[in-house]
């Protein structure tokens, strides 16, 4: 399921009440994978106040749904829950939600992390941030995800 | 026959042109990139700019049809 929400969410509470509601595969998962995104205080070394989410009605909901529907083909997935908010939101408020059921745990991981990608690179949502000395700048581009590079690879957890 | 295309922008574009959109008539075979042209004669395309016509990803060649909904708009940061 799909939602873009112009209001303050609880993911938590989205997560439980969705699960709740999936009778058909009650019993039949074995891996939840919960991914929310909050808003920071801070951007490229500045003090952050506020910013408004713009998206593109109709387009957002259709990118979204497209790669929701490429993450369940992929990875076998049970279902799948995105929930993004739009307009004003203020610092340690919830952007975005994304929770995946799987019957397995590297199915849950992977196809998380394949639908927040997707998310940041094609869904129309844009992002323009209010500073601390008044000013207003757009985000011009979404960074990797990582602070420190070269990335981990998942094997230096096994070593 | 003299065709009518919506055009739409987004975010920092919406500002740097200075509006939300234009209604563009157009005659015959035209692409995205022309689109553009028509409807900014005095601004060149940004080079990082992306382009949907009925809100499915194009290249500025993809060729718009009567009544399609061609929107230019820069990367996203959502998420």
């Amino acid at each position: 399921m799909i939602k873009i929400s112009a209001d303050l969410f609880d993911p938590w509470h989205e997560v439980v009440v969705y699960q709740d509601s999936a009778k058909h595969w009650t019993g039949k998962f074995g891996a939840t994978n919960v991914f929310v995104g909050t808003m920071r205080d801070f951007n490229e070394g500045d003090s952050v106040t506020g910013m408004v989410l713009e998206h593109y009605p109709g387009m957002t909901e259709k990118q979204l749904d497209d790669i929701v529907k490429q993450a369940i083909c992929d990875w076998h997935l049970l279902d799948a829950l995105v929930v993004h908010r739009v307009g004003e939101i203020k610092p340690n408020e919830p952007i975005v939600l994304v929770a995946v059921w799987a019957s397995h745990r590297g199915d849950a991981f992977d196809a998380g992390r394949q639908i927040m990608e997707a998310l940041k690179n094609k869904a129309p949502f844009w992002k323009k941030e209010r500073l601390q000395n008044g000013d207003e700048r757009w985000v011009e581009n979404n960074t990797d995800g990582y602070l420190r590079s070269p990335k981990k690879d998942i094997s230096t957890f096994l070593d | 026959m003299i065709m009518s295309v919506k055009v739409r922008y987004f975010a920092s574009l919406k500002d740097s042109v200075g509006r939300s959109g234009d209604l563009v008539d157009v005659s015959g075979k035209v692409t995205v990139a022309e689109i553009w042209a028509m409807a900014n004669a005095n601004r060149s395309m940004p080079d990082n700019i992306l382009a949907a016509v009925n809100m499915e990803y194009v290249g500025i060649e993809h060729s718009v049809q009567n009544g399609d909904e061609v929107a230019f708009f820069p990367p996203v940061t959502g998420g």
